[in-house]
């Protein structure tokens, strides 16, 4: 939305080769393209100059509020990007939809709540002055860290013998969903639990006149941080090189003698792992109750849907494109229509894939 | 073909004894207690007829859909909208019940139509993912938009006059059940069923030999979208109420383990499936010492999710499938329609379609 390039322009991978001759085909194929572009810049026009009687206003008029909204945008995108970074990256290497990715992330949020309120002694009302960094750092690491096991277990023992039955994995790790999401309804119970942020973080800045969570800054700089790790993980280790290989051709990578099983046992561990950083950033930022295991999935699978399954790249602009209609939507539809906000998510999703049906940065399987 | 050999064709032993069942389910109400034909059969054969669309669209299309609850629930949401007068929620256009059932299965034919045209350039998991994206969106569209239903939904909805005693309903429901079965057979061997196998096996050569391969794929979740809609206007008669919790995530799950119980890509199965899934769903707390092994209502999903999980870890092609494999062991291969349509291979290995790699 207020992402420049990021609108979709490109011509989608030919299907039926010979459409590309008859010049009627080759304009209804850079319709969805058109269409986006113009879509594109009627919302920019829209959001700058005409979108008085929202509850925003006009970002010429209402400069503050124009920013604010922008930095929501960008602090859930960050959210966003953690939690599908290791569903993308699974599928990337492997090929496997992993469907349990919510549940790994209620489960790891549920959790850290738990190691949390053991660590600060209270279960209820804990002020954000009583958490310390470490209270909050030891549960996030606990969380994440048996997710990951959690994860890895699935792999070893549901996964790894059927792999390329990408199908049969999806449906599996659904059929997983639905036991853990009981499971984790008869641990943890059916009431919404939070974890605290630490008092450390949690103050109001000014922006522009406007108060503004600096815990929301604190969640972007973890994403940041995240996104950088994984980068230097991926680019500058041996690991990450094998990696890499592998989403491009994993039949070359075996051939060249290296232990496939370890990388993917690994990968599955790592995506794992960020689901769980993902749900305890998320219990954070607005808790854990049942049923948010199913909202994250949902989140994964649109951002990397929009991104393009099993790219990072696609990652970061799926989570940047979603988050901003997430944060803009009810802010700038006007007042009667602010319930019409999914349909901008469903709108974001349909112009995407009619010009590019893989994703923006995706490629077919 | 000879007349005689059309005759060994429709007497074969699968469609002797499905017509011995259809015949036995028709006789069923003057035997079984009023319950369970209200309730358990009639809510069979509502979501076997649902989940044999995600048959069809599996077993033809090799599309695994998860938006078919979401269609069989806005079914439901029109009809309410429509045949409503008053209510504290709802358009309330307070139309005559058929008329009402026009529109909703008019709506929900169009809606079929606009998203299977979205999603007919993608396959397989893709197919998979994005289905689901629909069915979460269409549950917060139902949830968030007051106008036509909000958190709450529509309550207080009646059905026709015509369908005032519940035994019709499942009459109704038997007969759609009868229909859609052997019509989505029937569609197998038609020009348009057997082009929409060739685009499931090689959508590139489909498309090299000239046909429209999004087009085929379009029209087949259309046509899934207008049967899931017949099935949902029953249950909304069924159930004299809709909300959105009704479609959202965990039912959306369970209509797709139905089908996955039953086999996914026998038409049977769905039947058979909806059947197992709403006899244990009712009569599993009153199985003596099952609470001692912790197994009570409240866990009913644990069950049901381990069930599932068996059958994908067994067999991907679900009880059907077992069946089929059981009486292949036996040395008396099943000369069914599946068998004609060169389907033999799907016995001991999932076809690559279907369940694995393409």
């Amino acid at each position: 939305m207020t992402i420049p390039g990021a609108a979709p322009s490109r011509e989608d991978a030919p299907e039926g080769i010979d459409a590309r001759r008859l010049t009627v085909s080759a304009v209804v194929r850079r319709l969805p393209a058109w269409v986006g572009a113009a879509a594109a810049s009627g919302v920019v026009l829209w959001v700058v100059f005409l979108a008085e009687g929202t509850p925003a206003g006009s970002a010429v008029g209402n400069p503050a509020r124009f920013v604010v909204t922008l930095l929501d945008a960008v602090t859930f995108a960050g959210l966003l990007f953690v939690a599908a970074s290791g569903f993308t990256l699974i599928f990337g290497l492997m090929r496997t939809v992993n469907m349990a990715h919510g549940s790994l992330f209620l489960l790891s949020a549920y959790l850290a709540i738990r190691v949390q309120q053991a660590m600060v002694g209270r279960t209820r009302n804990i002020d954000p002055a009583d958490v310390r960094i470490i209270d909050w750092l030891v549960p996030l690491l606990v969380g994440a860290t048996v997710a990951a096991a959690v994860g890895l277990v699935i792999h070893q023992v549901f996964l790894q013998w059927n792999e390329g039955q990408e199908l049969r994995q999806a449906l599996i790790t659904l059929a997983i969903t639905v036991v853990l999401a009981d499971q984790m309804l008869r641990e943890f119970g059916g009431l919404a639990q939070s974890m605290v942020w630490p008092g450390a973080v949690t103050h109001f800045i000014s922006i522009m006149g406007q108060r503004y969570a600096t815990t929301r800054l604190f969640m972007l700089a973890v994403a940041v941080l995240v996104g950088i790790l994984l980068w230097l993980w991926l680019t500058r280790t041996r690991m990450g090189m094998v990696i890499r290989a592998g989403v491009d051709d994993r039949q070359m990578v075996r051939g060249l003698g290296i232990n496939i099983r370890l990388v993917f046992a690994t990968t599955f561990f790592v995506g794992s792992f960020l689901a769980g950083v993902g749900g305890v950033l998320g219990a954070s930022f607005g808790g854990a109750a049942p049923g948010t295991d199913g909202a994250w999935l949902l989140n994964s699978l649109v951002v990397v849907i929009i991104g393009g399954l099993g790219s990072i790249k696609g990652a970061i602009a799926g989570s940047l494109l979603y988050g901003s209609v997430v944060a803009f939507s009810p802010a700038y539809l006007p007042s009667q229509y602010s319930f019409y906000a999914i349909i901008v998510t469903f709108a974001l999703l349909a112009l995407v894939l009619a010009s590019r049906p893989y994703g923006l940065f995706g490629r077919p399987a | 073909m000879t007349e005689a050999g059309m005759r060994s064709r429709l007497l074969t032993r699968t469609n002797a004894a499905l017509a011995a069942l259809v015949v036995f389910l028709i006789v069923l109400p003057s035997l079984a207690p009023a319950f369970f034909i209200n309730f358990v059969m009639t809510q069979t054969m509502m979501l076997g007829l649902a989940a044999a669309t995600i048959v069809f669209l599996a077993r033809y299309g090799g599309m695994i859909s998860l938006a078919q609850f979401l269609l069989f629930g806005v079914a439901g949401f029109m009809f309410g909208n429509a045949a409503l007068e008053s209510g504290a929620r709802g358009l309330n256009l307070g139309w005559g019940p058929w008329v009402a059932v026009v529109f909703a299965l008019a709506v929900t034919t169009a809606v079929a139509f606009l998203l299977g045209a979205l999603a007919a350039r993608t396959t397989g998991i893709y197919f998979l993912m994005l289905t689901l994206v629909y069915a979460v969106i269409g549950f917060f569209v139902f949830a968030q938009i007051v106008e036509i239903s909000g958190p709450g939904g529509i309550t207080s909805i009646g059905r026709p006059d015509l369908m005032g005693p519940p035994v019709r309903l499942y009459y109704t429901g038997l007969a759609l059940s009868v229909l859609a079965y052997l019509g989505f057979k029937a569609i197998g061997r038609t020009s348009f069923g057997r082009a929409l196998q060739g685009v499931r096996d090689d959508p590139i050569r489909m498309a090299s030999l000239g046909f429209n391969v999004p087009l085929h794929r379009t029209l087949a979740f259309t046509l899934a979208g207008f049967v899931t809609g017949l099935a949902g206007i029953l249950n909304v008669w069924w159930n004299g109420q809709i909300d959105p919790a009704s479609i959202s995530i965990g039912p959306t799950l369970i209509l797709l383990i139905i089908a996955v119980i039953g086999g996914i890509s026998y038409f049977e199965g769905a039947w058979l499936g909806a059947f197992v899934y709403v006899v244990v769903f009712t009569y599993l707390r009153d199985l003596p010492l099952i609470d001692r092994i912790g197994i009570t209502e409240a866990r009913f999903n644990t069950v049901i999710g381990a069930v599932v999980l068996l059958i994908m870890v067994l067999s991907p092609e679900g009880l059907a499938g077992i069946i089929e494999r059981v009486r292949h062991r036996a040395g008396r291969p099943a000369r069914g329609a599946s068998a004609r349509t060169g389907r033999r291979t799907a016995v001991r290995r999932p076809h690559p379609s279907r369940i694995g790699e393409a």
